[in-house]
């Protein structure tokens, strides 16, 4: 049978797993090569699976770890630390029982690989080129940097997968966005991102899988990637990907969990025909100018309300748009730059690996979190802590007045006691500015690990390229 | 799951858009085991106040719309990320519908597993209905019919499959569990191995 040859990437590697084809009564069966699981999002599952008495079908495609309720003090050792409340550390419990119960390869406390699920799979080489990638979690998204279709599901669809690996999936459909031309100097990948999501609304996406592509994009090295792919369900997408290249290969080669020898050979010959063709056809495009960018922040409560940082905030023209100014206590037509500081994050599977950190440092180095500003860097993972440590980052940060942290999700969502006090203002490398998000009434403003570093120096809302 | 076929209720409305999941239930109530009792915490931070005490202005907390099972939102409703325990927690509330003109993808997913009925409308329909609070409403599940109080009657889409498990209550893991030849097969015959 011919292969047309007008496919998109995301179609080939969706042809490439479905088990059973859908119908109109009835959707795929589609099947995963790799499931990320971690603590909250797991437990009900694994107690489906008791009830009814069913295994885990492939324990060696699942891999686990913990990072979203884990505290991030640091201390001496693991078993020191102080989980925030009674609930988390029973969830932590059940955690560990369950891989234990089910055979599954858990990254726990005490291991040198724990850190944020979307950190440690690419970190380990587990994250690959046409994979199929899900975890109970809708930053999943950031694995299709490698050019995998990695989406976030649900606890229900996450016992689907543990027991048969496979979900049911109706075929999304697909959205180009190119980003031509090249980045000014000091416009980062986060700055890219959430210049689209502002171009294309936190709904532009939905149903859609993105595809990633144009000069701008083909010059951005993996972690540049991951954080443009994480953010694709800001936009409502179903997935984000990124034809994978030589920055992709040279990236994966020699990690632990990538294939060795001739296999190795083997797989990058593979992975050389995943990128869509010529004439790929996609259900919608939209073009961004990468010359045009400038460094980003949110105003809002959501991560398509963003303006340059220098630009003023655009002015009230509905009930919801009022309600998020009001939350964020933001004027309109004022820029964010005005706004005072009270608290800066670095970190998150948005901006928590190490060329974040090295961006952040690069700002901190020689220079103060100012007066009345709460800093807080934590690392993606215990790797990125580790390698972080090795080049004295750490010492950067702890000279500038910032808290040097264990790796987790920390600040990004509170859940680990890791949160911005009511009513303050927080400049977050993050991916999320929803009300509440990271401390019931934290106001949240979305930036760069630059923009945020120069924040923390400056004590209110500073475009990074004036600090260099 | 609960089969659901026919409903009927009054709307309680919220008139919002891009409602996220963090509003729906917020993080700290996440490191739960299981998914009971979560009804207490849906819209946590917009039902009360600092002190616990509720909002008299927020909708939910009016006692004439206490038993109200049809949610009406703003459009994009469910944003933001895949915890299911938004649906668990709109349905431990007490809703059976959401009605929207527009669903996030993991939102409507979730709420399809549960037995919780995300309604797309047209604007027109949308909007009458923000307009006019607490009127009762008809859907016909099977026929993917929504009825309004003058009679006019509103189709809504749904995918075929999810319609039939919802109206026959039974959950999908059943059927994906019928396919183990399929996936077994699959996974001795593709040409390579993750």
């Amino acid at each position: 049978m011919a292969v047309p040859d007008d496919r998109t990437l995301f179609e080939k590697v969706w042809a490439e797993h479905v088990v059973v084809p859908e119908t109109p009564e009835t959707p795929a069966v589609l099947y995963i090569d790799l499931h990320l699981i971690h603590e909250v999002t797991t437990p009900q599952a694994f107690s489906l699976l008791r009830e009814r008495g069913l295994a885990v079908r492939r324990p060696d495609l699942t891999l686990a770890t913990m990072d979203h309720s884990t505290p991030t003090m640091p201390v001496t050792s693991f078993r020191d630390l102080a989980v925030v409340g009674e609930s988390a550390a029973n969830q932590i419990r059940q955690m560990e029982e369950n891989c234990r119960d089910f055979g599954i390869d858990l990254y726990g406390f005490g291991s040198d690989h724990r850190g944020i699920v979307h950190v440690i799979g690419p970190e380990l080489g587990a994250s690959q080129p046409g994979k199929t990638i899900v975890c109970g979690d809708s930053h999943t998204s950031t694995h299709g940097a490698f050019g995998a279709l990695a989406f976030g599901i649900g606890t229900t669809e996450v016992g689907h997968v543990l027991a048969t690996q496979c979900l049911l999936q109706r075929k999304p459909k697909s959205l180009a966005v190119n980003v031509a031309g090249r980045l000014p100097a000091g416009v980062t990948a986060k700055d890219v991102i959430l210049a689209i999501i502002g171009e294309i609304g936190v709904d532009g996406g939905t149903g859609h899988v993105i595809e990633y592509r144009g000069e701008a994009i083909r010059a951005l090295d993996m972690e540049s990637r991951m954080t443009i792919c994480n953010m694709s369900i800001e936009a409502g997408a179903r997935a984000g990907l990124i034809g994978p290249d030589d920055t992709t290969f040279d990236y994966l080669a020699g990690r632990p969990r990538v294939p060795q020898g001739d296999a190795w050979d083997a797989a990058v010959n593979r992975w050389r025909s995943l990128c869509s063709d010529s004439d790929a056809r996609f259900d919608k495009s939209v073009s961004i100018d990468a010359a045009a960018l400038q460094p980003m922040v949110t105003f809002g409560t959501n991560p398509g309300m963003v303006v340059g940082v220098n630009d003023p905030v655009p002015d009230a023209h509905d009930a919801s748009f009022r309600k998020a100014l009001e939350y964020m206590q933001v004027t309109p037509g004022k820029p964010m730059s005005e706004n005072p500081v009270d608290v800066v994050f670095v970190g998150s599977c948005t901006n928590g690996r190490l060329s974040d950190l090295q961006q952040a440092a690069a700002v901190l180095e020689g220079r103060k979190v100012a007066d009345g500003v709460r800093m807080l860097v934590v690392p993606g993972s215990q790797q990125v802590k580790r390698q972080a440590e090795a080049l004295g980052l750490h010492r950067i940060f702890a000279d500038a007045g910032a808290e040097w942290r264990e790796s987790g999700c920390s600040m990004c969502l509170g859940m680990n006691g890791d949160t911005v006090p009511s009513g303050q203002l927080s400049v977050s490398t993050s991916n999320r500015n929803f009300e509440g998000r990271q401390g019931i009434g934290a106001r949240t403003v979305l930036a760069s690990p630059a923009t945020a570093a120069a924040s923390a120096v400056m004590g209110r809302v500073t475009d990074p390229r004036k600090l260099t | 799951m609960e089969a659901l076929t026919t409903l009927r209720s009054r709307t309680v409305i919220l008139p919002i858009r891009d409602i996220d999941t963090d509003q729906i239930i917020p993080a700290r109530f996440l490191t739960t085991t299981t998914r009971e009792g979560l009804g207490e915490a849906l819209f946590q931070d917009l039902r009360y106040d600092r002190d616990g005490a509720e909002r008299a202005d927020f909708p939910l907390n009016d006692p004439a719309m206490r038993d109200c099972e049809i949610l009406v939102a703003g459009n994009n409703f469910g944003c933001g990320s895949s915890r299911e325990h938004a649906p668990w927690a709109l349905l431990d509330y007490g809703f059976k519908a959401v009605i929207s003109t527009e669903f996030a993808d993991i939102f409507r997913n979730n709420s399809l597993k549960n037995g919780l009925l995300p309604i797309i409308v047209d604007k027109d329909t949308h909007e009458w209905l923000l307009a006019n609070p607490g009127v009762e409403l008809r859907v016909d599940v099977e026929a993917s019919q929504l009825e309004l109080p003058d009679g006019r009657v509103v189709e809504y889409p749904i995918d075929a499959f999810a319609r039939y498990c919802l109206t026959q209550g039974i959950d999908q893991l059943g059927y994906l569990l019928q396919q183990s030849d399929a996936i077994a097969t699959f996974e001795e015959t593709r040409s390579w191995k993750p």
